[in-house]
């Protein structure tokens, strides 16, 4: 029962939020509703057994029978820490808007908690049209977020967002629709489980574009490249970020994009194992072109969020090219690379949105001098460019090293363009930090009617987190890895009949409360049930 | 004590410096922020010198202590720990750094006392310290890597720690985006290493380390030791990297003398030595080392001629010094090169400081053409100076003699050396010799230029004090290293510095012993070239002060050319940055806005012009729907019926 | 002329007569402009359908058609009944029984 209570309990957050009678207080009530997921979050990771490369904590119902689509969840090693990620930033995120949002409060926090209901139910949905369904239910809250909450070009903005993920996840409904098909052919049920479809020996045909293997692989990784966002299907993330309120960007950026890269771990790669390595050329130059070009175009950014929103670009499209290197470097540095993209440009997001409050201008060549007036607020900044340019000892250099040693081993003529990055990062990270922190003091900054305030008890507390999280995650990296290793070594190891067992810890909610778990919690192997005894054979 | 409670104090006393410095930026008092900081770094010292003396109890053969603290990244073959090794190289790298840094932090006390945000600074010292013991005492290439980076952060934080003007933020910007290009190199060659030994731990890549000489250019260990000699060369501001250095200036003095001159510049070095069993193994690397080396030594050496600030031309000295330390890795004499390291480590920070002293007593006046004579209001910085003078342009006995010499030795007679090699020592040794007696005899000696409004002072104790420290070492540091040719005259003096480095030192293959005249002509030239150049340079600068400048005009075009430092800097502009800035703005402008995002509108375009069109069937006349029903139905039925 | 009407005329001169009466019932529909004639063209376009029905009711014994005449019937009065209401009361808003007027729905 976790699964389902750690995705809906949002949803009956979302509901107290609506019923609640004081205005006042709803902030109050976000903030401890989702410490509370949080909390339940943790008790999942406290149960969850980092050696077993299962599927834990399954749920597992007959939804739509006739159609063999069920109502599936389940959590391993690769989306464990994504859903971490998620209830943590949530957190984050109501603190950090306190005072940015102050107008419809209520629905605010509705769509939040809508949005993660959505982003939790991606991460476990085990079942395709399961999992469709919090694909495209993520996208409502979102839009509603930048569409009420955002800038003056919201509207243009949460309609291209919309339209182009949209325009990708009808391609993968109908490739799922097509996939459930196979399973009839195959099986003479229909079935929309993963583990069905992980089953399938989908015919391959190398060389041509038209072959079923192809198509149906083009059709999920468009979905989820535009999600990334890969490369050329990238413009609408600056737009959106750039339009977007805080807290909008920050899920955005933290989760909303792992989204993209999560369906490539979970979905393409195992799915289409033929495929992926024919075209994984493919993938790996976006992911390299994407890595260089987002670094360029970041730099000659006026605007400081559009700077961050073209860095994800560039830090997105080491995800890419780690995953498709096929090696246990790049799963986890891709891995690694997701959790720590989602703290540092986060944290990147809120810090832009302190200054923008205080000056209501992103504009780059306005600032100047910050350090001087802000010593606080540039100490943060300083540490989370640091991450973002991926200096060791913070999160960033873990998972860019683990891609890049994946990359070379894998293709080394991609490493060593993608090497490049870590110089052009420096370069527009630091060009930006220059421009706004250092030199004479800029307009915004030389104000003398309104004196510029350094950072105050709350939004410290917003920002202690999360500069916590890039050293630990940056000095005790083995501590996350460790979790995802089983998963990844199934991943690398089983090429071309991955598959994945069921462990179902059936265990009373209170199990799940930190600290009382039950001393055989990991033993899972005794009530495993073996989906998939054959792989391999052919 | 236990090992590991002495190096977790090596290391992290300095962090620990760090943090309560770090927290307390808000405070004004120096006194206070030194006192915590340099505290912080006598301990580690002190802890250093409780590890170097265990090290030298112990048999030669085993001489090394390795801790390793917990297991930092674990992914299939890739196993790295939070590892740190004490031997024979890295013992006089951390005593180097914990000793030339607290002498520096007591200098900065008073250096830096009048300053506003002088916790900040002690802060960011303590936390290079830290950074470069990591960076000589991590066991493999990836904690190497680690401080490497480190140190990077704190330079670029020191250049610009006077941020508010925008030149001295751009200098430390300058000196970390160089030395990120270099860095990226350095990962390429961890990931060549990595993937073809499958390890990156200096011990056992050292062990792995082929004994055949790799004769191709594209073989694993030559592109390998290739890529971290790029790293080196940013980190260690070599050609074509070197561009940052003389920028960094703008940094506080000490931290020139700490960071620019004595420890971090030295990494690139140090870590050739450290892996010199591999770069053995690849003479093409170490044809190219050698050569960039020397090219540096020599090119950096005619720019100091012409600079007219005075950390200008101890930077361009600092970046020639180093090239020697290349040219004497690349010829295989890694001793000699740890040698060099050393004193001049010493003497350079001894000039730094002196520098630093004369900065403050000038008023942060930094122009040699406004100063001279200024050895009647400066005497002790003045013999401190004079000694690192004598030391740096090599002669006997001080300390840079005796590095120099066995650099220039090896590079004349070692099989990988040549004569040229040989040459462009000599060449950049006399040079050296020139811009150095002209910086003193501008600074010190001659006729006062002094403004009359200034009036020079002799620095507080804190400041002499590290200066008689550091003199003294300039004089004395070279006598451990004492070569045989001298030492048999001397009663059989050993050469402590060969015996020391002996086991950790892979022998050059070929390598024959010289013949003793062979190296005491060798030894006469470089000393005769340097004198003969110091009296030339004296003349010029003190005797007949026109005529260097008659000099320069005769020969105009080459004179101006060095004057600007060969253009190097306009170059990389025009070559590299500003079309880098306008290839991504056109791809920002054409490519994102103009192309891709258009690509979306004209698909948008076609969806809506075909709603255009069915939408004006919809005419919202009721009368036209039904006739479209009734058409409609005419169709379907006479579909229906002749069907 | 003993004829019998009733025998001498067949089914086909009742489905004639509907469907001329259709169609003069969707001429008025399609081509006149006042809403109370279109109303009532509406009207008789149903009763031509029900005189197929009664006709093939007939023809065929069956009652079924009758049955469908009386819903036809009755939706046919309040079909009217709302149909004229709807007029009225547009009459009332905009002075106007010309159906051109009413194109808000335009797309």
């Amino acid at each position: 029962m976790i699964l389902s209570t750690l995705v809906f309990l949002p949803l009956l957050f979302a509901f107290i939020v609506l019923i609640w009678p004081n205005l006042k207080t709803v902030r109050h009530l976000a903030l401890g509703l989702s410490i509370a997921e949080f909390i339940v979050s943790l008790g999942m990771l406290e149960n969850f057994n980092p050696q077993s490369a299962s599927l834990q904590f399954v749920e597992k119902f007959n939804w739509i029978e006739r159609f063999g689509i069920q109502y599936f969840f389940g959590v391993d090693g690769i989306s464990l820490w994504l859903v971490l990620l998620t209830t943590f930033l949530t957190p984050v995120i109501i603190l950090a808007s306190w005072s940015s949002i102050s107008e419809k409060l209520k629905g605010f926090h509705i769509c939040l908690f809508i949005l993660q209901t959505a982003m939790l139910g991606t991460f476990l949905a085990m079942d395709a049209v399961f999992f469709y369904a919090f694909w495209e239910l993520s996208l409502v809250p979102m839009y509603f977020m930048i569409g009420i909450w955002g800038g003056a070009r919201r509207i243009y903005a949460t309609v291209k967002f919309f339209i182009f993920t949209m325009a990708g996840s009808v391609l993968m409904l109908v490739a799922i629709v097509y996939m459930m098909y196979l399973t009839q052919e195959a099986t003479g049920h229909m079935s929309a489980s993963l583990l069905e479809f992980y089953k399938l020996k989908i015919p391959f045909v190398g060389g041509t574009f038209f072959s079923v293997q192809t198509l149906l692989f083009f059709a999920f990784a468009l979905a989820f490249a535009i999600k990334v966002p890969a490369f050329p299907v990238h413009t609408w993330l600056p737009d959106a970020h750039v339009e977007a309120p805080t807290p909008g960007s920050v899920i955005l950026a933290g989760v909303m994009l792992k989204m993209g890269t999560y369906g490539f771990m979970r979905w393409v790669i195992p799915l289409f194992p033929e495929a992926s390595e024919y075209w994984a050329w493919l993938f790996m130059l976006i992911g390299t072109v994407g890595i260089i070009y987002g670094a360029l175009v970041a730099m000659v950014q006026p605007d400081v969020k559009k700077l961050v929103a073209y860095s994800s670009v560039s830090h997105m499209g080491y995800i890419l090219v780690g995953l498709f290197a096929f090696n246990a470097y790049g799963f986890s540095g891709g891995l690694f690379q997701m959790l720590s993209h989602g703290i540092s440009t986060g944290a990147l997001f809120i810090l832009i949105g302190m200054i923008y409050e205080r000056t209501h201008s992103r504009e780059i060549s306005k600032y100047g001098g910050l350090a001087g007036v802000l010593p606080i607020f540039t100490i943060f900044f300083f540490i989370i460019t640091l991450s973002s340019i991926a200096v060791p000892m913070t999160n960033g250099f873990v998972g860019e090293f683990l891609i890049l040693i994946g990359t070379f081993k894998a293709q080394p003529a991609f490493a060593y363009f993608a090497v490049s990055g870590v110089v052009l990062g420096a370069v527009y990270m630091l060009w930006m930090f220059k421009r706004v922190f250092f030199g004479a003091q800029g307009e915004l900054v030389r104000d003398e009617k309104h004196p510029l305030k350094d950072l105050n008890a709350r939004e410290i507390a917003v920002l202690v987190p999360m500069v916590a999280m890039v050293f630990i995650m940056g000095l005790a990296p083995n501590y996350f890895l460790n979790y995802s290793k089983a998963s990844i070594d199934n991943l690398v190891n089983s090429k071309n009949g991955y598959s994945l067992t069921l462990t179902e810890n059936a265990q009373s909610i209170l199990d799940f409360v930190p600290g009382n778990a039950p001393s055989g919690a990991s033993d899972g192997s005794a009530n495993v049930s073996k989906i998939t005894p054959e792989q391999g054979d052919n | 004590m236990n090992h590991s409670v002495l190096m977790a104090l090596v290391v992290l006393s300095p962090f620990v410096g760090f943090l309560i410095n770090g927290l307390r930026y808000k405070k004004h008092s120096g006194n206070v922020a030194g006192g915590i900081a340099t505290l912080a770094i006598a301990i580690s010292f002190v802890s250093s010198i409780l590890l170097v003396i265990d090290l030298i109890g112990m048999p030669s053969e085993t001489r090394r202590i390795a801790i390793s603290f917990f297991e930092w990244i674990a992914v299939d073959k890739l196993r790295v720990n939070a590892g740190f090794v004490v031997d024979q190289i890295s013992a006089i790298m951390i005593l180097i750094i914990t000793g030339v840094g607290t002498l520096i932090h007591i200098f900065s006390i008073g250096y830096m006392h009048h300053d506003k945000g002088v916790a900040k600074y002690f802060a960011y010292l303590n936390l290079f310290i830290f950074n470069m013991l990591l960076l000589v005492l991590g066991d493999s290439l990836l904690v190497m890597f680690v401080g490497w980076e480190g140190v990077g952060l704190c330079s670029y934080l020191l250049i610009g720690f006077w941020f508010t003007d925008s030149e001295k933020a751009a200098a430390g910007m300058k000196a970390f985006i160089t030395n990120r290009v270099g860095d990226a190199a350095f990962l390429l060659g961890m990931f060549i290493l990595f993937m073809s030994f499958g390890t990156l731990n200096f011990h056992e890549l050292n062990a792995l380390a082929p004994t055949v000489a790799e004769a191709s250019w594209m073989g694993s260990v030559t592109l390998g030791t290739l890529m971290l000699f790029i790293g080196a060369t940013g980190k260690s501001a070599q050609i074509p990297l070197y561009v940052w250095l003389p920028d960094a200036m703008a940094g506080p003095t000490p931290v020139s003398a700490l960071i620019h001159a004595a420890t971090m510049v030295t990494a690139g070095v140090y870590m050739i030595v450290r892996l010199n069993p591999l770069f053995l193994a690849a003479p093409n690397t170490l044809m190219v080392i050698a050569i960039i080396g020397a090219a540096t030594a020599v090119l950096a050496a005619t720019i100091g001629m012409t600079q007219w600030d005075i950390k200008k031309v101890l930077a361009y000295s600092t970046v020639s010094q180093l090239g020697y330390m290349f040219l004497a890795c690349g010829v295989g004499a890694f001793g000699a090169a740890m040698f060099h390291l050393m004193t001049h480590a010493f003497f350079k920070a001894l000039m730094f400081l002196g520098s630093g002293s004369v900065i403050h007593a000038m008023h942060e006046e930094q122009d040699i053409r406004k100063m001279g004579a200024l050895r009647k209001f400066l005497p002790i910085t003045h013999i401190t100076f004079l000694l690192g003078w004598l030391a740096i342009i090599g002669i006997p006995p001080f300390a840079g003699f005796f590095s120099k010499d066995e650099i220039l030795a090896y590079a004349f007679h070692s099989p990988l050396g040549s004569t040229w090699l040989w040459a462009a020592g000599a060449l950049g040794a006399t040079l050296t010799a020139f811009y150095m007696t002209r910086l003193m005899a501008l600074t010190f000696w001659g006729k006062s230029r002094v403004p009359a409004k200034t009036h020079p002072h002799e620095s507080p104790v804190s400041m002499t004090l590290p200066l008689i420290v550091l003199a003294v070492l300039s004089v004395i540091g070279g006598w451990i290293g004492i070569p045989h040719v001298i030492g048999e005259h001397l009663g059989d003096v050993p050469n402590i510095w060969e015996h020391w480095l002996h086991p950790l030192i892979r022998e050059v293959p070929n390598m024959t012993h010289m013949d003793p005249s062979t190296e005491w002509a060798l030894m006469g030239t470089s000393v005769g070239l340097a004198s003969i150049s110091a009296f030339i340079a004296y003349n010029f600068y003190v005797t007949s002060l026109d005529l260097p400048k008659k000099f320069a005009e005769s020969i105009k075009p080459i004179y101006n050319v060095i004057y600007n430092k060969y253009f190097v800097d306009e170059a990389y502009f025009a070559g590299v940055i500003n079309p880098l800035v306008n290839v991504s703005k056109n791809l920002w402008f054409y490519f994102d806005v103009n192309f891709i995002d258009k690509c979306t509108y004209v698909i948008a375009d076609l969806i809506k012009g075909m709603g255009n069109l069915s939408r004006s069937l919809q005419t919202g006349n009721l009368q036209q729907y039904a006739m479209y029903i009734g058409i409609g139905i005419v169709v379907v039925l006479s579909f229906v019926i002749t069907r | 002329m003993n004829i019998s009407i009733i025998t001498d005329i067949t089914l086909a001169h009742y489905l004639i007569l509907a469907a001329v009466l259709f169609v003069i019932g969707m001429a008025g529909v399609l081509l006149r402009r006042n809403v109370i004639v279109l109303l009532m063209s509406i009207e008789l376009m149903l009763n031509s359908v029900n005189l197929t029905f009664i006709a093939f009711s007939k023809y065929l014994g069956l009652l079924d058609g009758h049955i469908m005449v009386f819903f036809v019937m009755t939706i046919a009065a309040a079909e009217a009944a709302v149909g004229l209401a709807l007029a009225v009361s547009i009459f009332k808003r905009f002075k106007e029984v010309n159906i051109r007027f009413f194109e808000h729905l335009k797309g």
